[in-house]
């Protein structure tokens, strides 16, 4: 009976409970955990356990050249992808907006890309795009256009990479954008006509500014799984040629299951953490100054 | 009723012990020998009565995957495959190696032996032994009067000549790290080391010359996009016919003349030794893969069985008959092997055992990170065709790395 009351007396602490310690274990957990790694200089290869160093490993990987180079290329990369996604996915939606012959069938297609899995995406797209005996140079020289060496060339893996993302991901911001273009009310359309708008008006003035807060939305979500790619890149180069594909997830990696450097590869992780927070948070202001 | 299920119940804990006491977890590597160990299992399993769960990984991920393992000390694998050049090392620091005993090793060669011995302990069984080997197309050396070339100067006019429309005259791992094992044996013909008593000296000019010469090659002569390029990347060139030399671990040839993967009949592949450099005619000559027992492991005695088993002679002998060349002496003498293995295989090996270099990489435990190191100025030489002016001050950078990563780890100078 005791128990009971007791309970019930303090329901309003154990609802949240589950989710309070969900939150705890499996999120603010190991970020925590992370950054006090940070502060270690465990190493598996000195057989160096647990010590606290203070910031020596922080300043061993900011002196790092690879370091700075991975974190521009991480914005490189995703702002290549995103921008792409974005420009082509709202188009895609405004086309498949309208009704026309075939549309359910188009709609599952693009569909196709989201389910399909990294690691096979990215054998698979290494098959075209090899320099020497892959499909996409085969067609290049059939339109009389010079081969590229695509992710073999440091030159041209960054923008090969994307265009893997691209094609996988614009269907995620088509499908974003189609439900925002259907929850978008008719009214001003209406009188837009009755005024006399003509299509590219109703675009341009109606359409689009509306959907504006919906289009950012998708961008976050994209920029933040973008920012964090790591299936493609590691299946596709492991971060090569040489260092020319390496993002910080990647270079994380190899600092830890390559190097086995734990606490400089959670210092690789903290900054991860800190660039992708910075971003969200950024662009979350952005949309609260469209929405206004 | 409830006499049945208690009866249920105690039938179910005895035979889920029993089948635990009989039950070991391998961790295999995705190599010729592991497809081997992987057909004969089911053999071993019938003689012992012990189930083995195998588990196959590409190498790097098998290092990665035994590391995390047995650094969380969570690990519940009995036996693995292991690299003693690559994690030997640190394996042994960190004391996850169980040591092997009562085992009989008269059947090993000695460099193999040193290799795999921490002080007065061994703690891996040799597994195979690889070496490299130059490949080549004997149908297009004949068609072109080539002749096998024996030096490097002979290579490099042999690759210019081959280097034909569709046809890469030459090839060789590009891609970094992966490149440093077959870089080796270039860096030693021109008479430079990657380690030397503790210290790097791939600094030296030997050593940035042979890097200089392999860079040309491969920019010259290569496939496009080399630096990109591990030798699963070239061997499906190679059987494709688009490849008319290649250098690489000899463990290879039983794939490259496999009719279900290739299109070139196997007496069109002809295998000799890497040509001799300015300096010196060092092929590496290492044991790539051997096997061991795991420290954490509950199960050792069961792990030691199947361990004796799966590094047996007999084992190496079938891995022999199909081109898999055994660490252990005896399956090189052995008359039915003689007769079926390749010609090419007896003598390249006969000639590294005499004049090879024990070690294919610097051999330290940091050495995954070495290698990349090392690796920047592989891509460095082939992205300038070996001419880069940048290269010497590079070498002398990533050798003062290499240092710091041998003082990290308290090897330096030893």
């Amino acid at each position: 009976m005791v128990g009971q009351n007791f309970l019930e007396r303090n329901l309003r602490f154990l609802f949240p409970l589950p989710a309070v310690l969900f939150v705890g274990l499996m999120m603010v957990f190991p970020v925590a955990y992370t950054i006090v790694l940070g502060f270690t200089g465990w190493n598996l290869t000195s057989a160096d356990t647990f010590r606290f160093v203070g910031f020596r490993s922080f300043t061993r990987v900011f002196e790092e050249p690879r370091f700075l180079d991975a974190v521009l290329r991480t914005f490189e990369f995703s702002a290549l992808a995103v921008a792409v996604e974005t420009t082509a996915g709202v188009a895609l939606a405004l086309i498949l907006h309208r009704n026309f012959f075939g549309k359910g069938l188009v709609k599952l297609l693009l569909l196709l890309p989201l389910v399909a899995t990294p690691v096979a995406i990215g054998i698979v797209w290494n098959l075209f795009y090899d320099p020497n005996i892959g499909l996409l140079n085969y067609l290049l020289s059939a339109l009389g256009l010079p081969p590229s060496q695509w992710v073999y060339s440091p030159d041209t893996v960054l923008p090969a990479l994307a265009l893997v993302d691209i094609w996988q991901w614009t269907p995620m911001i088509t499908l974003i954008s189609l439900a925002g273009l259907a929850g978008l009310s008719s009214e001003p359309y209406e009188s837009a006509r009755v005024d006399g708008a003509n299509s590219a008006q109703i675009l341009f003035r109606i359409t689009l500014p509306m959907l504006v807060p919906t289009i950012l939305t998708a961008v976050v979500l994209r920029s933040v799984d973008a920012l964090k790619t790591f299936d493609i890149i590691y299946a596709m180069t492991g971060g090569g040629p040489g260092y020319a594909s390496e993002t910080l997830n990647i270079m994380a990696f190899k600092f830890s299951f390559e190097y086995f450097r734990m606490g400089q590869a959670s210092v690789v992780l903290v900054a991860l953490f800190v660039v992708v927070l910075g971003f969200s948070l950024a662009i979350m202001k952005l949309r609260d100054w469209a929405e206004k | 009723m409830r006499k049945l299920l208690s009866l249920l119940l105690i039938t179910a804990v005895t035979f889920g012990a029993a089948a635990q006491v009989k039950e070991i977890r391998v961790l295999l590597a995705n190599h010729p020998y592991g497809e081997l160990l992987k057909t004969a299992i089911p053999e071993f399993e019938q003689a012992t009565g012990i189930k083995v769960n195998v588990e196959s990984l590409q190498e790097s991920q098998l290092t990665t995957k035994l590391t995390t393992e047995f650094a969380t000390n969570l690990s519940s694998v009995d036996v693995f495959m292991t690299r003693p050049l690559q994690e030997g090392k640190m394996f042994y620091k960190n004391g996850w190696y169980e040591p092997v005993t009562g085992y009989d090793f008269a059947d090993f060669p000695k460099n193999a032996m040193d290799v795999v011995t921490f002080g007065n302990k061994t703690y891996i069984v040799p597994l195979v032994t690889e070496w490299q080997v130059l490949y080549y197309r004997t149908d297009l050396f004949k068609a072109m009067g080539i002749k096998v070339p024996s030096t490097f100067a002979e290579l490099e006019a042999a690759a210019k000549k081959l280097n034909a429309d569709g046809v890469s005259g030459f090839a060789s791992r590009g891609k970094g790290a992966a490149a440093v094992t077959q870089l080796s044996s270039y860096v030693y013909g021109y008479g430079g080391r990657y380690l030397d008593q503790g210290k790097a000296v791939f600094q030296s000019k030997a050593a940035v010359d042979g890097i200089r010469f392999y860079g040309k090659m491969l920019s010259n002569y290569g496939p496009q996009g080399i630096t990109a390029m591990s030798w699963e990347n070239i061997m499906p060139l190679f059987q494709a016919g688009k490849v008319a030399m290649w250098t690489d671990a000899s463990v290879f040839y039983g794939q490259i003349v496999d009719p279900s993967k290739s299109q070139i009949p196997a007496e069109n592949v002809g295998i000799a030794n890497v040509p001799a450099g300015p300096k010196a005619q060092n092929p590496f000559i290492v044991v790539s893969w051997g096997m061991g027992v795991a420290k954490q492991s509950k199960k050792k005695d069961l792990a030691k069985e199947f361990l004796a088993w799966a590094t047996s002679a007999d084992l190496a002998k079938r891995g022999m008959m199909v081109n898999i060349t055994a660490a252990r002496n005896s399956a090189w003498t052995d008359k039915d092997v003689l007769a079926t293995v390749n010609k090419g295989l007896v003598q390249t090996r006969a000639f590294a055992a005499k004049n090879g270099f024990p070690l294919d990489r610097p051999y330290m435990s940091a050495v995954g990170e070495a290698r990349d190191r090392i690796g920047e100025l592989v891509i460095e030489s082939i992205a300038t065709a070996g001419a880069s002016k940048n290269l010497d001050a590079m070498a002398k950078d990533k050798a003062k790395k290499v240092d710091e990563l041998l003082e990290d780890t308290g090897e330096y100078g030893k």
